[in-house]
């Protein structure tokens, strides 16, 4: 842990005044001098041959300067995979490719056809409207297990079928667990649907291509939680062009979820075209093509069975998951079923066999990459909803079903791959049951009986892999990139400091958190450190910000480089003190020969860096700026409790959210009015995807609510305030600060207290039932209750 | 291309626009006026909230040559006259009610026109005027939380859930 500082405090967040006061620089606030704007014209149908496209009449528009097809990129790479799954069979996955601009076939709704460059965006609309495409349509599947029928139509015609993969994991553990099964004094068996969900930040994708023909370098400027990585895969696999010609810049990103990992046609689009073109082209998405567009997220069918013994200790697991990729692999989609499912599934219990089971499948439908939690929320999910199933079914509390089989233990080895350092879930429940006040639920039972509404209340707990992710490991799991993160940290003469980081903020405060990092280490005002982010032209190649991996690994990088910046600091002012540096103590920004009064200020130490006058050349060079390149060791293990108490109006079946609570255990915290918030937004999505969310298309592919007025986002009215507590603290072993991250854990935790709550409640009003997929609409809730 | 004129933030401005010209693109590629989002394109978001003649006006609902003649407010004039936030702004700051900033703008021009026809509004008031403008981020907490602060209410007392 580095010396106190600033560390723990609640600072107000520095990048609010210009969010505050509308000077935030989001990419569609940028506008480049000369710049064209590009309309896609995109399918209307979900599969389909693409026999012709007649752009003459486009092209004769007022205001078009360029049309292009998919031919024009004839020469140029197709989207790449960032990872490979190898199946049950040792066999790698099925990967097909994927054009920027459509060519042959169509193969969703959404899919790029033609896109219009003009002086204007009107003008590239109204001339995207004279385009004549020739598409023979195609029967489309949409739902998974048809898709895996084997007359079914193939959504690409080069593979050998819709099936991208058949995973097992652990292969080896198979025959033991089905052994298990057949020991077992119950099994508990449970099929659901985990839904399609549209991730939906705020702020729509935005792409501008810049060419300077003068030092044949390109720009783009995008919408993405990760420069980096979108210039790597963009420069070297699709364009072409080398990273050192090239500049991602990530301005102020209003929001990601996952959505922003990815890279996107349009981004290459833009920066090819502004090559071919020699002026800037930009595009900005609406909502309605982000909705056809953005990728989106979870869409997995499972069937889980649980085997518990006659004392109700859990004895093995087996799921069976069906796991949409849709039409083409996005950038991570392969990991998300997988690698961050399969390991999460022993959750926060010490079930000793374990058995998983995921076929991914070709949709015609809109690609599913990561969404806030990815994998590990469909893992709690099930598993959550398992274990209170057979709570019911065998007529035992369902938190002493949990603590009887907490692992205990730290560090754990679960059956499924990987090693959990630390926790404590026994203190997360006990801080949970007094947040939550579960003693008063049943005085609340009856107030809400007496209003003639229906009252249930849901608990569940949850584990996450986070601080993604130790790259020896992924590389064996299929991960094509590296995820360390990296940080160079700049002293200024007069002492200042400038941190350039390959993190990326796009809502989770860095700006305000990590000065606080590196000022505490140093014992200076967090006023004295800027963070420097999403350009890759200043920052050091990093890997950017997903998987609730900022803090616990780019925060890592910048504890590495603030260490080496204090250790040569050390030197100088050793130096300057006429003293070894053995001696030297840094406290307060103030380095001090130890046991005496002689000590110099930080400031000085960073003058004399630059102006070595008087300075150790001999020994030391001069400037004090350092590079870290930080691989944690191990994923971190966040984890907690949740409980929620919900309200049934038994007339209509429509849901209202009395109570939420969270107990997490984040290790250690840099700012916790942060953490608070990011825990707050978790559940708000949580709670969306329990009650309201869902991407809902009908049988021929086409998205039935692509847009806000039917895809139902939660509002200020749908949701109550949490309760969140994070006092229950147990630090990370392997990372300096000592931190778990803290990003995803109210999207992971929330869906199952929600839908526990509700089959409780509906449970105690005398229904015969035993599980409602989500999302619970009231029509949903009130069938289940008729029947 | 038709002419209009109004007067924005206490100032007045005029720009050549279409028929179709929204009040939401005149004020960002006309005028410049970024604060104002863009996050829909069916009405339904909010962040494109801006007051004009006073009443909060979602600007993407609206024709630029609709607001001829009219007075507008956006986020860049709802800052005190030294430079400072204002009290809604502060209490979104002290209260950590925006993560992304996005959505912001809509949240403190929907929260002024609250507070100004409701200065000291319940919880459920609050949560029901913001109906219209949606935030991904802060799972509307520290939204609700920060206008009820900006109202004069007391909000020390963490609130039981
Ligand atoms: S942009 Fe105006 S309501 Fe969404
Ligand atoms: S703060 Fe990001 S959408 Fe509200």
């Amino acid at each position: 842990m580095p010396a106190d500082g600033s560390i723990g405090a609640p600072d107000k967040r520095r990048e609010d005044v210009r969010f505050l006061t509308g000077k935030g620089r989001y990419t569609d606030d940028i506008n480049v001098n000369g710049q064209l704007y590009v309309h896609f014209l995109r399918s209307p149908v979900a599969h389909g041959r693409l026999n012709g496209v007649d752009t003459e009449a486009a092209r004769a528009m007022p205001g078009v300067v360029r049309v292009f097809t998919g031919d024009d990129f004839a020469d140029v790479g197709g989207l790449p995979c960032g990872w490979q799954v190898t199946d049950r069979h040792g066999d790698p996955m099925q990967e097909p490719a994927h054009p920027v601009l459509a060519r042959g076939k169509v193969r969703h709704v959404g899919d790029p056809i033609a896109a219009v460059v003009a002086e204007t965006l009107n003008q590239a609309r109204d001339a995207a409207e004279t385009i004549e495409v020739d598409i023979e349509e195609l029967p489309a599947v949409i739902d998974m297990k048809a898709a895996l029928a084997d007359d079914a139509p193939k959504v690409h015609d080069d593979l050998k079928n819709n099936l991208c993969f058949d995973w097992g994991f652990v292969e080896e553990n198979k025959a033991a667990v089905e052994e298990a099964f057949q020991k077992a004094a119950h099994v508990t068996t449970l099929e659901l649907v985990n839904q399609r969900l549209v991730a939906n930040p705020m702020e729509p994708r935005v792409a501008i291509g810049d060419y300077a023909a003068h030092s044949d370098e390109s720009t783009l400027y995008t919408t993405s939680q990760n420069p980096h990585v979108i210039r790597l895969l963009m420069g070297a696999f699709v364009l072409g062009i080398p990273e050192h010609k090239l500049r991602v810049i990530s301005p102020d990103v209003g929001g990601g979820f996952g959505s922003k990992i990815f890279h996107y046609a349009e981004e290459a689009f833009c920066t090819f075209a502004a090559k071919q073109l020699r002026r800037p082209v930009k595009w900005t998405s609406s909502r309605s093509e982000a909705f056809i567009t953005d990728c989106h997220g979870r869409d997995h069918v499972t069937t889980i069975q649980l085997a518990l013994d006659a004392e109700n200790n859990f004895t093995a697991l087996r799921t069976d998951t069906h796991a949409n990729m849709g039409a083409y692999l996005s950038t991570f989609a392969p990991s998300v079923p997988t690698w961050l499912h399969g390991v999460l599934m022993a959750g926060n219990y010490k079930t000793p066999l374990i058995y998983v089971n995921v076929k991914a499948v070709f949709t015609n439908t809109v690609p599913v990459d990561a969404y806030r939690g990815a994998g590990r929320p469909e893992a709690t999910y099930q598993l959550e909803r398992v274990i209170d199933k057979a709570a019911r079914e065998l007529g035992v509390d369902p938190i002493a079903l949990r603590r009887q089989n907490f692992i205990t233990q730290f560090p754990y080895a679960t059956p499924v791959a990987v090693e959990y350092d630390t926790g404590d879930y026994v203190a997360t429940m006990d801080k949970l049951e007094e947040i939550a006040d579960l003693s008063g639920f049943e005085k609340r039972l009856a107030e809400s009986k007496a209003r003639g509404k229906l009252r249930g209340l849901g608990v569940n707990c949850y584990i996450e892999a986070c601080g993604i992710a130790p790259s020896n490991l992924v590389g064996q799991l299929g991960a094509r990139a590296g995820l360390y993160e990296s940080a160079t940290v700049r002293v200024n003469a007069t002492g200042g400091l400038v941190v350039m980081t390959g993190s990326h903020s796009h809502g989770q405060g860095h700006e305000t958190a990590f000065p606080q990092v590196v000022a505490g280490m140093i014992g200076i005002d967090p006023s004295m450190v800027e963070i420097v982010h999403g350009d890759t032209a200043n920052t050091p190649m990093g890997m950017g910000t997903y998987g609730s991996r900022s803090l616990a690994v780019g925060g890592s990088a910048m504890v590495r480089a603030t260490e080496k910046i204090i250790a040569k600091a050390k030197k100088i002012a050793a130096h300057l003190l006429e003293a070894s540096d053995g001696d030297i103590e840094l406290k307060d920004g103030q380095f001090t020969v130890a046991g005496t009064d002689k000590s110099v200020a930080w400031g000085d130490v960073t003058l004399a860096a630059y102006v070595p006058h008087n300075y150790p050349l001999e020994d030391l060079e001069p400037g004090l700026e350092e590079t870290a390149f930080y691989d944690p060791a191990n994923f971190t293990y966040p984890a907690g409790a949740y409980a929620c108490e919900v309200e049934v109006d038994p007339e209509t079946g429509k849901v209202t959210i009395e109570r939420f609570s969270a107990a997490d255990d984040f290790g250690n915290i840099i700012n916790p009015m942060i953490v608070d918030g990011q825990v707050h937004g978790g559940i708000g999505q949580g709670i969306g995807q329990a009650l309201l969310e869902g991407a809902v298309y009908d049988e021929n592919g086409q998205l039935l609510n692509g847009s806000y007025m039917d895809y139902t986002m939660p509002r200020a009215d749908d949701v109550p305030f949490y309760a969140v507590d994070h006092s229950c603290q147990t630090p990370c072993t392997h990372n300096p600060l000592g931190v778990k991250g803290c990003g995803e854990a109210g999207a992971i935790g929330s869906p199952p207290s929600v839908v526990n709550a509700v089959v409780d409640a509906l449970v105690r009003a005398g229904h015969d039932i035993t599980h409602i997929d989500m999302p619970l609409t009231p029509s949903r809730v009130w069938s289940a209750m008729q029947g | 291309m038709t002419k209009v004129t109004m007067s924005v933030n206490g100032t007045e401005r005029s720009g050549e626009v279409e028929g179709r010209t929204l009040l939401s693109a005149f004020l960002r590629d006309t005028l410049g006026l970024t604060g104002t989002h863009v996050g829909c394109d069916t009405g339904q978001c909010g962040a494109c909230t801006v007051h004009v003649d006073g009443k909060s006006v979602k600007s993407c609902n609206m024709f630029a040559l609709e607001a001829d003649g009219a007075s507008v407010t956006t986020i860049e004039g709802m800052a005190n006259d030294d430079g400072s936030l204002g009290v809604i702004q502060q209490a979104f700051q002290d209260h950590h009610g925006l993560q992304c900033g996005f959505c912001t703008p809509g949240m403190v021009m929907a929260a002024a026109a609250l507070l100004k026809e409701n200065p000291k509004p319940s919880e459920a008031e609050v949560r029901a005027w913001l109906s219209g403008n949606l935030c991904r981020c802060t799972g509307y907490h520290n939204i609700v939380k920060a206008i009820l602060a900006a109202s004069g209410q007391d909000v020390s007392k963490e609130f039981a859930a």
